[in-house]
């Protein structure tokens, strides 16, 4: 026991190291970005000492966690979808019910594939193997949901004008941002389709590095890495046009209005 | 329809300019009243946009609406086909409260022609069916042609809208708006953007089209000089308030 405790505290030393060089690695990309005037010091030293913290901090619970039930490893996913859906809504500050929009997709997207997964066996309910691969799922979710929701937020102050044209001429809402929602989803879903054409052309992604180094068979272990590459295809898609039409809905009146406007919410016509 | 349109140049001798801290439209002369505004107002936070508007147009009519800028001018015609919703009062066209007709249906008879054409991507044929498609009816390409041919435009049909001149892209604007066949024609500065010979054609277009179709017509413009070409009455706009209106020559001098 004691052996393994001194292994533990071995492991834990050896990637404060690894992450020390990493730190050590970025400073140095921060302060070739400042030579060229480019601003990122203060953004990325949060960025690392918070993924830093939070990552131990995930490690240590999912230590004590590792033989939890699959409730637990629920929660933990629900937990997950909560803070996820708090990161992407802030992409869409000043809007109404921006966090329960965000909630809603990433958990239709993330949860819909989950379920999936779990139900074609792609995915064991043993907690070591559910909340890493759903988080993994869930965070893509959360990138699909924020792309979407800010493209979708920008392609409509970018047109107004076409927007209450069509609305002047009595079309639904629905059709006078059709356009801007279809871009906005594909954009949401480019990077997930990038992802998948240079799957083992440019990148083996960790999943499968991972079960080569546990000694699965490198085919069984490319093929799984392509159902999750696949399946964070699908969270995506079903993420960014969850949070789309859910968007659509908010950003009219009842009456037909166009609410969301260059300067913010609900601000029209203050002009001559 | 000549009949009624005598009448009006008959009354517009009685006419009397009206100056008050908010007066009520009592320049009116007559005719088919098609759209009514009944103390009409919209704040937005502590600011007033519109306040306490009262008109009356009739089919045929066309009133300008000048003022400085930040007046409201735009603001108003923005309530008038329910861009924005008013804060207080309301609009009638034609006898009904316009909250009692559905916001599509309302915006298809109440057309608005914006200062920029805004047009949608594709044909000059297809930005003119976009209205009608919206209630599932087709245009044929004889009607498109028909409507092209009065804006001015004959063989425009197929043009990608990317190629247009200001002022055709404007035409085919107010062409696209025509071929909802509206009651009333809210038309906001259509020609600010627009050069000297471009100007003279809008607005030819417009008298034409009013008169022909009997809509009852708002033109905002800082203008005078349009509204003089173009209105039969023009009203005052001033911080929110109307603090005009009456015949547009006794409104201009006194201005």
């Amino acid at each position: 026991m004691s052996e393994l405790h001194v292994s533990i505290g071995h492991d834990v030393l050896m990637g404060l190291a690894q992450a020390v060089a990493a730190i050590v690695l970025c400073a140095a990309v921060v302060a070739l970005c400042r030579w060229q005037a480019v601003r990122v010091e203060r953004e990325a030293a949060i960025s690392m000492v918070r993924g830093l913290v939070q990552m131990v901090l995930v490690g240590m619970v999912l230590a004590v966690l590792l033989h939890g039930s699959l409730m637990v490893g629920s929660l933990i996913l629900l937990a997950m979808t909560v803070a996820a859906a708090f990161t992407a809504s802030r992409r869409l500050r000043g809007m109404r019910g921006a966090l329960l929009l965000c909630f809603s997709a990433i958990a239709a997207g993330a949860g819909t594939v989950i379920a999936a997964m779990l139900a074609t066996r792609s995915l064991q309910a043993d907690i070591a193997i559910l909340v890493p691969v759903g988080s993994m799922i869930i965070a893509n979710a959360m990138n699909a949901c924020a792309q979407a929701a800010e493209r979708f937020r920008a392609e409509i102050v970018a047109h107004v004008g076409q927007i209450e044209a069509g609305l002047s001429l009595g079309a639904e809402p629905a059709v006078t941002v059709a356009p801007y929602l279809q871009s906005a989803v594909y954009a949401s879903v480019l990077p997930r389709l990038d992802m998948l054409k240079s799957l083992g052309l440019v990148w083996i992604p960790g999943v499968m590095a991972g079960m080569m180094v546990s000694g699965a068979s490198p085919v069984y272990a490319a093929i799984y890495q392509f159902v999750i590459v696949a399946m964070i295809l699908a969270a995506s898609g079903i993420t960014g046009l969850v949070a789309t039409v859910l968007m659509r809905s908010r950003v009219f009146s009842s009456t037909a209005q166009l609410l969301l406007w260059p300067t913010g919410l609900a601000a029209p016509s203050e002009g001559g | 329809m000549c009949t009624e349109r005598s009448d009006v140049t008959d009354n517009r001798v009685s006419i009397e300019v009206v100056e008050a801290a908010a007066p009520t439209d009592t320049s009116r002369a007559g005719g088919l009243t098609v759209l009514e505004t009944r103390n009409l107002s919209r704040s937005v936070g502590p600011r007033l946009l519109v306040q306490d508007i009262n008109i009356q147009v009739s089919a045929g009519e066309i009133l300008a609406v000048i003022g400085p800028s930040g007046a409201g001018k735009s603001s108003l015609l923005r309530l008038l086909n329910r861009l924005d919703e008013p804060t207080a009062g309301t609009v009638l066209l034609k006898s009904t409260d316009y909250r009692a007709i559905a916001p599509r249906e309302l915006r298809r008879r109440v057309g608005m022609v914006m200062q920029t054409a805004f047009l949608f991507p594709g044909t000059v044929a297809a930005n003119i069916s976009f209205g009608p498609r919206q209630r599932r009816q087709t245009m044929a390409y004889a009607q498109v042609a028909t409507l092209l041919d009065r804006v001015g435009l004959s063989g425009f049909s197929d043009r990608d809208v990317a190629h247009l001149s200001g002022g055709e892209a404007q035409r085919v604007a107010m062409a696209r708006t025509l071929a909802n066949d509206p009651e009333v024609l809210l038309l906001d500065e259509p020609t600010s953007a627009l050069d000297e010979a471009s100007v003279r054609g809008v607005e030819e277009l417009v008298q034409g089209v009013v008169r022909e179709r009997r809509v009852a017509c708002v033109i905002v413009t800082h203008n005078r000089e349009q509204a003089a070409r173009l209105a039969d009455r023009t009203m005052v706009l001033d911080a929110g308030r109307m603090v005009k209106i009456g015949a547009t020559g006794e409104v201009l001098r006194n201005v």
